[in-house]
C-alpha cells in the first residue's frame, strides 16, 4: 500500500514523450489485445508479417501509464525485422531491461506487453492453420498473467454491478 | 533510483509557468506563514512548555495563545477541547481507536461512509481484527450520504459514527447537522466524529453549532505547515491515548510539542478566516473557471461530485475518458501543472479511487480522473495557463490510447 515515488528512468520518459511506432496499422496481418481498461492497463499490437514469417512492421496503441506506453513501444522496436520464432523468445525481463529497468510495481506492464505480443504470434498461426514446433501448446507465463489481469477486471466489474444492484 | 528522479527533474528544466494544484496531498506554505514560524525555532519559545525556565514558559504561552486562536475559529468552549496531533491521519486514528477502546463494553459497531479517507477506512479495517464491525453507508452519484441508510445502520450497539464534513476527493459538503441528529436520535450515546480537514477554513464549520463530539482538522489543508493537525474533543467525551510517553500540554498526544508548527497552524487559520467570505468567493470563481474551461475545451469529460454551493469552494475533480490518469499527471507535470489522479496506477493500487467507485464511476472513468484544489494564492493567470495546458495534454494521451479499449 505504500506510495513510493515512481522513479521512471530517462529511457522510459523518452519513450513516454516520443513513443516509437505509435498508431493503428491499416495493413496489419494480425492484431492482438491484452489487458482491460477496467484495470487502467491495455495494449493493442499491430504486426505486418511476410511470407517468411518475419515481422516487417510493428505498431501499438496503449491505454495505460508511462511504463505501459514505454514497454509497448520498445517491444515494437525490438521485434521489427525479427523472425516470429525469435520474437516468441522475447521475455518480459528482456523488455524491462531494454527500457532501462522499471520500478517493481510496474513489472506487470512489461509482462502485459509481452503477453500481447505472444497472443499476436499465436493468433497469426491460428489464422494460418499451422503450428510450428517451437510454439508451445501451453500458454506462456506472460499470456497467463495477461489472462489473470483480464479475469480480475471481470471479477471487479461484476462485484461493482452487484453492489449497484444492492 | 535517486539518479532516475534527478533525470526526471531535469526533464522539467525550462518550464516557464508552474501551477501547483495538488493541495490534497501536500501544500506550498506561503512566505507569511513561514515567517511567522521562524522566530520560534531559535529566538523565542524554543523550550519545552512543561519546564520551569523562561524559554519553556514562553513556549507554554505561545502554545496556549495559538490554541486560543484555533479554538475560537472552531467554536470551542474550552482550550482543552483542542488537541494537537502530527496531522489528519493521526487525529483520525486517535478519534477512532481512542473512542472505541474505552467503549468496547457498550458495543462493537462502527458506522462510516463509503467515501471516507484512508485514515478512517483503514483504521476501521484494523479494528475489525479486534471485533469491531463496520457498516459503510452508501452515497449517491454526487457523493451525498444516504441518510435513510444511516438511520437504519445506527443502533444500541453503535459506539461511533465517523463521517467527513467535506469529501476530500470530490468536495461534497455533507448535511452533517442532519446526519448528527439522526445518529443521536437513534442512540444518544453514540459518539459522532467528523473529519473536517477539508471543511475548516473552506466552508462555515463550527463545532458548537453542529454539536459534534469529535472533529479532525489539518494544517496543510489550509496551507499551514505539514506535521500538525488537531482533534477537537467535546468537553466530557472520553478519548484514550493511543501512544504512551511523556505527557506535556497535550494530554492525548505524548512527546515534545512542536511549537513552530503550532504557531504556523494558528497563522494559517488566521489567514484563512481573515476575509473569509471574500476568500471563499474567490476560490469558487477559480474553481468554476476551471470546470467551465475544461468542460468547454475538452470532449468526453465527467465532473465528479456536485456543482455549485454544495461543493467545497476549492475542489475540482474531472474524469477524462480514454485518458489514463497517471500518464496524464506526468504529461501535465512536464508542462508545469501539478495535480494528482485517482487512477489505480498513480495510487499504486490495483483499484482506482474508492470514492469515485462509490459514486458509481466505472473503473475506466475513475482511472482518467484528475483532482485539483485552488487556493486564494492562485491567480487568474494561473488558471488560464492550466486551461491552456490541459486540452493539449489530454489530446496527446488520447492519441496514444487510439482505439484501444474503445468498444
Amino acid at each position: 500500500m505504500s506510495r513510493m515515488p515512481l522513479p521512471y528512468n530517462p529511457k522510459v520518459l523518452e519513450l513516454f514523450k516520443n513513443p516509437k511506432n505509435l498508431g493503428k496499422m491499416e495493413d496489419a496481418t494480425v492484431i492482438a489485445v491484452a489487458g482491460n481498461p477496467l484495470c487502467g492497463d491495455m495494449i493493442t499490437f499491430y504486426l505486418k508479417i511476410n511470407d517468411q514469417d518475419v515481422i516487417e512492421k510493428a505498431s501499438f496503441e496503449s491505454y495505460g501509464c508511462a511504463a505501459n506506453i514505454a514497454t509497448s513501444s520498445i517491444v515494437t522496436e525490438m521485434i521489427k525485422g525479427m523472425k516470429l520464432e525469435d520474437a516468441w523468445k522475447v521475455s518480459w525481463k528482456s523488455v524491462t531491461e531494454a527500457v532501462g529497468g522499471l520500478p517493481s510495481i510496474k513489472f506487470h506492464c512489461g509482462i502485459l506487453a509481452v503477453g500481447a505480443l505472444k497472443r499476436a504470434i499465436r493468433k497469426y498461426y491460428e489464422n494460418k492453420g499451422s503450428s510450428p514446433d517451437w510454439l508451445s501448446k501451453e500458454p506462456t507465463f506472460e499470456e497467463k498473467q495477461a489472462l489473470e489481469e483480464e479475469e480480475l477486471a471481470k471479477v471487479l466489474s461484476k462485484r461493482m454491478k452487484t453492489e449497484e444492484e444492492k | 533510483m535517486v539518479e532516475n528522479v534527478k533525470q526526471l527533474l531535469k526533464a522539467h528544466e525550462g518550464i516557464k509557468h508552474e501551477v501547483y494544484l495538488d493541495i490534497e496531498n501536500s501544500s506550498i506554505v506561503p512566505k507569511e506563514i513561514i515567517e511567522a514560524m521562524l522566530p520560534y525555532y531559535d529566538q523565542h519559545a524554543y523550550g519545552n512548555p512543561t519546564l520551569t525556565h523562561k524559554p519553556g514558559w514562553e513556549a507554554f504561552e505561545t502554545i496556549m495563545e495559538s490554541t486560543q486562536k484555533i479554538a475560537t475559529f472552531l467554536g470551542c468552549k474550552t482550550l482543552e477541547e483542542v488537541n494537537f496531533t502530527p496531522g489528519e491521519t493521526e487525529a483520525n486514528n486517535l478519534a477512532l481507536i481512542g473512542i472505541v477502546s474505552p467503549m468496547k463494553d457498550k458495543g462493537k459497531k462502527i458506522v462510516i461512509s463509503e467515501i471516507e479517507p484512508i485514515s478512517v477506512l483503514h483504521v476501521t479495517e484494523m479494528l475489525q481484527k479486534h471485533g469491531f464491525a463496520t457498516t459503510k453507508i452508501p452515497v449517491d452519484s454526487e457523493g451525498f450520504i444516504e441518510l435513510e441508510k444511516l438511520r437504519e445502520a445506527v443502533d444500541k450497539e453503535t459506539v461511533l459514527v465517523s463521517l467527513s464534513t467535506v469529501n476530500h476527493e470530490i468536495g461534497t459538503i455533507q448535511p452533517i447537522k442532519e446526519a448528527m441528529k439522526i445518529v443521536k436520535d437513534k442512540n444518544p450515546e453514540t459518539i459522532f466524529h467528523t473529519d473536517a480537514s477539508d471543511a475548516y477554513g473552506k466552508i462555515q464549520f463550527n463545532v458548537k453549532d453542529l454539536g459534534v463530539d469529535l472533529a479532525t482538522i489539518s494544517s496543510y489543508k489550509i496551507l499551514g505547515p505539514r506535521g500538525i493537525g488537531a482533534l477537537y474533543v467535546h468537553e466530557g467525551v472520553n478519548v484514550e491515548r493511543i501512544l504512551e510517553g511523556q505527557i506535556g500540554t497535550q494530554k492525548l498526544w505524548p512527546g515534545v510539542e512542536n511549537t513552530p508548527l503550532i504557531v504556523g497552524f494558528a497563522k494559517a487559520s488566521e489567514l484563512a478566516f481573515q476575509n473569509f467570505e471574500e476568500n471563499i468567493r474567490y476560490m469558487r470563481r477559480l474553481r468554476d473557471k476551471l470546470f467551465d474551461g475544461i468542460t468547454g475545451k475538452v470532449s468526453d469529460v465527467r465532473v465528479n461530485g456536485p456543482k455549485g454551493d454544495k461543493r467545497s469552494p476549492d475542489n475540482v475533480n474531472t474524469s477524462f475518458l480514454r485518458c489514463e490518469g497517471e500518464a496524464l499527471t506526468i504529461e501535465l507535470s512536464l508542462n508545469g501543472v501539478y495535480v494528482s489522479s485517482g487512477s489505480a496506477c498513480s495510487r499504486r493500487l490495483l483499484q482506482p479511487s474508492h470514492v469515485l467507485v462509490a459514486i458509481g464511476r466505472k473503473f475506466d472513468e475513475a482511472h482518467g480522473s484528475i483532482l485539483m484544489k485552488v487556493t486564494r494564492y492562485h491567480a487568474e493567470e494561473d488558471i488560464d495557463y492550466v486551461l491552456s495546458v490541459i486540452p493539449k495534454a489530454v489530446e496527446r494521451i488520447r492519441g496514444i490510447t487510439g482505439s484501444t479499449g474503445v468498444e
